[in-house]
């Protein structure tokens, strides 16, 4: 696993001053990108129909419009896609630990002690200016339309106006390059795993059980006071968690629900969840995506000072690599919350159902 | 800068469980913008080891004070992100809330010198303040990490 841990953190781009290239992306590849999300990924030879199959959307929003997305944020994006980026980002090679529900363990493909690989990352630079971008239009268009807000940032237009519109066309190219970006990574995990285990990448059957986002606005309809109504719901801090049954699922999990993750911390667990039918009547079909920080990041660095985290990680049998030593202090596993309180209460209010917990045996962070 | 030859502070950092941000000072508003600027570089990385090699221009414009700091911190990120520039000092040609000019000194980004401490992602308007006190100006902003 060593080696394992080393070949990931070599084959994949990490951290903020990386220049490595993943690929090397032309204008309009990029354009591709952004109006096919993982489809395009998938042309190119970076993966395979069945993983569209198996992400969110199939891996594209339809209504992306690149015209949208400023020469500056195609100028940040083009470099990264392939890239993992720092922070709570990561690549993780894990195994099935425990599992609570048998049959829906099986219906996803997953047994007791099986090797798992958990991606954690998005849309890259690009998003953060189409972020930009937009805040900067949004704060003249709600002095126009009069809204009063607490806080510029919450700046704001009316859904149907144009530059609501421009924004959920840019927004959406942004998120496809995430579904992009993830698939290529899925690519360079599996080409990694062929290269350590010698081995054929179809004979190890790396196969992607889902691929969700987490942190976008999205139009769903709903049951709001017993009507079927078109919403636009927007995720922060949480993940879609699809009850059985829904037409979005793909018909491999149209009975079962469909699958959420809830990483942890890089030294705990991690958990897969399935949506529920109480999850999409209460939550309008969401769930938590994460453990969510105990310390601010400053608070980490001062508590891993002087600790050699890296060994501590080794000696509980987790290897870690990462690209910059200040990332590491700061996610440090006691600087989360236990995971496991956190899928118990997801759990216990019926908003998704454990399936299996998974346990870390190789980190790559940024 | 400082006459009376006692520590003076240029910024705070904002410690939240999410976010990062500093509080800023400045004897004048020239003063304030080139200490964020400063302040920025400093939580990415170490401030004091950026040498200033090259030089560049940078104009911004805005809606008004706060949207001028928020653009020109932004303009500075943007150029780390895309150059890899890192600025040690600026001069300021011109300075009022709808625009300013101004040269940095600075250098491109050495992973061997610049440590990185944190990736700042974004500078945001949340809770964006600049303000005059009669001590001079504080400004507070919020950054997405």
């Amino acid at each position: 696993m060593r080696d394992m841990a080393e070949a990931l953190f070599r084959n994949i781009p990490s951290g903020v001053g990386a220049r490595r290239q993943a690929v090397h992306l032309s204008k309009a590849d990029l354009q591709g990108v952004l109006k096919r999300g993982a489809g395009w990924a998938v042309s190119q030879g970076y993966g395979t129909p069945r993983d569209l199959e198996h992400t969110e959307e199939s891996g594209c929003l339809t209504g992306a419009e690149p015209q949208y997305v400023s020469q500056r944020a195609l100028e940040r994006g083009r470099p990264q896609l392939g890239s993992i980026g720092s922070g709570n980002h990561f690549v993780e090679v894990d195994y099935v630990a425990e599992i609570y529900d048998d049959e829906a363990a099986r219906a996803l493909g997953l047994f007791k002690d099986q090797l798992a690989i958990t991606i954690h990352t998005g849309s890259r630079g690009l998003g953060y200016q189409v972020c930009d971008d937009s805040i900067k239009t949004m704060q003249r268009v709600t002095q126009q339309y009069g809204i009063a807000i607490p806080d510029r940032q919450l700046c704001c237009a009316p859904l149907n106006s144009p530059p609501a519109r421009e924004y959920i066309g840019a927004m959406y190219s942004a998120a496809n390059f995430a579904f992009a970006n993830r698939q290529l990574i899925t690519h360079l995990v599996r080409r990694t795993f062929g290269e350590v285990l010698q081995r054929s990448v179809p004979d190890l059957h790396i196969d992607l059980i889902y691929d969700v986002c987490h942190n976008i606005g999205k139009f769903e309809t709903h049951e709001v006071g017993g009507e079927a109504r078109r919403l636009c719901v927007h995720r922060k801090g949480a993940t879609r968690a699809l009850p059985p049954g829904h037409p979005q699922l793909p018909e491999v999990y149209r009975d079962l629900g469909q699958p959420v993750l809830i990483p942890g911390d890089m030294g705990r667990y991690s958990y897969v969840l399935i949506g529920t039918r109480q999850g999409g009547e209460e939550t309008f079909s969401s769930s938590c995506h994460g453990a969510g920080r105990l310390m601010s990041r400053t608070q980490a660095k001062k508590s891993a000072r002087g600790r050699p985290i890296v060994q501590e990680l080794e000696d509980q049998g987790i290897y870690v690599r990462s690209a910059g030593r200040a990332t590491l202090m700061e996610e440090i596993p006691e600087a989360y919350k236990d995971v496991r309180d956190v899928v118990d209460v997801v759990h216990g209010a019926g908003i998704s159902r454990k399936v299996v917990q998974l346990r870390p045996l190789a980190v790559i962070k940024g | 800068m400082d006459r009376s030859g006692a520590r003076r502070t240029v910024y705070e950092p904002i410690d939240h469980t999410g976010d990062l941000g500093m509080r800023v000072f400045g004897g004048d508003l020239s003063e304030l913008f080139a200490h964020a600027a400063w302040g920025l570089f400093d939580l990415m990385t170490d401030a004091e080891r950026i040498e200033p090699r090259i030089n560049r221009d940078l104009t911004v414009e805005a809606m008004d004070l706060e949207d001028l700091l928020v653009r020109w911190l932004g303009e500075l990120l943007y150029a780390f992100d895309t150059d890899r520039f890192l600025s040690a000092s600026v001069t300021f040609h011109a300075l009022e809330p709808s625009r300013l000019h101004a040269t940095l000194s600075g250098e491109g980004f050495d992973a061997k010198r610049h440590p990185i401490d944190t990736e700042i992602k974004a500078v945001t308007y949340h809770q964006i303040a600049v303000e005059h006190l009669d001590s001079g100006w504080q400004a507070q902003v919020i950054f997405d990490i």
